[in-house]
């Protein structure tokens, strides 16, 4: 009991040193914050870049449409009702009915002032449906499905496109998730040689610490305190201006009418995964890094 | 107590710095330690810190049997051996105050006995008017005392002092080591590591002389010339 008081009464005081540590060695947590901030940042950026890469790309994705043509021989109202069914297969997202009218003006439009297209009739062409598939890696199999409901004559789908986005997703997603755990190590990495630097800066004071016979824990709380401390106000700082600076650069899209095509997402939608990595960042970097930094110093 | 029996120590490189060293020290005593430079005088406050392990013979301090002793038993041992270099070892940073009370809180101490035995040392060693001063603002005997507060504070059985007078003028070494008997007095077991001979003359008591990794002598008939040998 007295042993379990005596170092609930400890706590207080190795809290305080570790913040008092902060300050002491100011350019030290400085320079600790400074790389936590630099790298917090670089990771942060990367990732919303990834994330908005790979929603326009799942976007673009959804352009892919298929044209479904049914049976000349349909009257217009049975016609109206393949689509039903075209609606009920799987991964279909979307199937807009478009008449043989509609897509005769549309024919004309795309090749006005071809005399060659001059006496099409809208009789020529069929209806016909546009559907947008929820994956286009399934395109295959959806196709197969569509071309099985009575009535449909014809499935034009572009396998090329949809494969090419396929690989674009994967390639993008698998790219991303190596170069964020890259930067992530390295900045562990960096991160962790700086509190070392910390640390073998006060190697002597530790020495000492042993030689009095200071436990192991009585010495590490206070640097476990101070990286936690550090770490977090790494974190903040670089939440903080990464915020500033998504913002920034999406109001300076906006000015620029031809890069409107980029949609990018607020970052209110990315809050709580930013949270998440920087917090979870900052304290592992924190902790883990001084934990593991002063063990070096501990032997002797 | 400290004991040595057939105790040797040989470091990686091949260097042997013991070569069977046995010897006792009883609780309450005061001896020194002489030796000329590299004749193994470090390697014995390392093994009775617990820095080093024997590589045989056996080695018991204060009830600590070195040779087997567990990582974490160390601080323990360190807390029933109170040490001063040569070199002071304070920690720049922090006051006078500080540097003996965190000592204290090491062991798991309370505030208020923090509170109530740090100012006794202090003025045992005469520093009480200087608690809030730093190291640095200290001349060198005033350093020296407070490293001999901080060894003192959590009282342990044994202090080991090596060369506390190394850095020192003649009267501040005079002065040391009236502190350091002063201190024995009250009971504390003393080993004084020194190269000065007029120290060991002026205080007689027992003179362990070390030469080659080996105890050369051992007796209370004052300094040995191990320079003649």
């Amino acid at each position: 009991m007295g042993i379990i008081s005596m170092k609930i009464s400890n706590i207080g005081y190795l809290i305080k040193e570790g913040i008092r540590g902060i300050f002491l060695h100011g350019f030290m947590s400085f320079a600790a914050v400074c790389v936590t901030v630099a790298c917090l940042l670089i990771v942060g950026s990367f990732s919303c870049l990834t994330y908005n890469v790979s929603l326009m790309v799942e976007d673009l994705n959804k352009t892919n449409e298929i044209t479904v043509i049914i049976d000349e021989n349909l009257p217009y109202a049975e016609a109206l009702s393949v689509g039903t069914d075209i609606n009920l297969v799987d991964n279909v997202l979307k199937a807009t009915f478009k008449s043989r009218e509609e897509a005769l003006e549309e024919f004309l439009k795309e090749h006005e002032g071809d005399e060659a297209f001059e006496g099409v009739m809208a009789e020529d062409l069929r209806h016909r449906y546009i559907v947008v598939l929820e994956d286009n890696s399934k395109l295959e199999q959806t196709v197969e499905d569509i071309g099985q409901i009575p009535g449909v004559a014809k499935i034009s789908a572009d396998y090329e496109l949809a494969e090419g986005f396929s690989t674009l997703e994967n390639v993008l997603s698998i790219a991303s998730v190596a170069v964020i755990v890259v930067l992530l190590v390295v900045s562990l990495l960096i991160i962790s040689n700086t509190v070392k630097l910390a640390m073998y800066d006060r190697r002597d004071e530790i020495a000492i610490m042993k030689m009095v016979g200071a436990t192991n824990g009585f010495i590490r709380l206070p640097y476990v305190v101070e990286g936690f401390i550090l770490g977090m106000l790494g974190a903040a700082a670089a939440f903080g201006l990464e915020w500033l600076l998504y913002d920034w650069m999406l109001r300076e899209l906006d000015k620029v009418d031809t890069l409107n095509m980029f949609n990018f997402v607020p970052f209110e939608q990315l809050l709580i995964p930013m949270v998440t990595i920087f917090a979870g960042a900052g304290l592992f970097v924190g902790v883990v890094g001084s934990w593991t930094s002063i063990r070096k110093f501990m032997d002797v | 107590m400290i004991e040595f029996s057939k105790v040797t120590k040989s470091y990686s490189v091949g260097t042997r710095a013991l070569k069977g060293v046995s010897m006792q020290i009883e609780d309450g005593e005061f001896a020194f330690l002489v030796g000329p430079s590299g004749s193994g005088k470090s390697t014995i406050i390392k093994l009775i810190t617990g820095e080093l392990k024997p590589t045989s013979g056996t080695v018991h301090v204060n009830g600590y049997s070195l040779e087997r002793i567990r990582k974490r038993e160390i601080p323990y041992l360190r807390r029933t051996v109170g040490v001063v270099f040569q070199d002071f070892r304070l920690i720049e940073n922090k006051t006078v105050y500080e540097n003996v009370a965190f000592v204290m809180r090491a062991i798991g101490a309370r505030e208020r006995e923090i509170r109530e035995r740090v100012p006794y040392v202090l003025n045992l060693v005469g520093l009480d008017t200087k608690s809030r001063r730093h190291p640095g603002e200290l001349s060198g005997g005033e350093q020296q005392r407070l490293a001999i507060a901080r060894a003192l504070v959590n009282n342990p059985s044994t202090i080991i002092a090596d060369e506390p007078t190394g850095n020192l003028d003649p009267a501040r070494s005079l002065e040391i080591m009236s502190l350091l008997t002063e201190i024995n007095n009250l009971g504390t077991t003393m080993l004084v590591v020194t190269h000065e001979r007029d120290l060991v003359e002026r205080f007689p008591r027992r003179v362990i002389t070390i030469d080659d990794g080996l105890v050369v002598h051992d007796g209370m008939d004052g300094y040995y010339q191990y320079e003649n040998q």
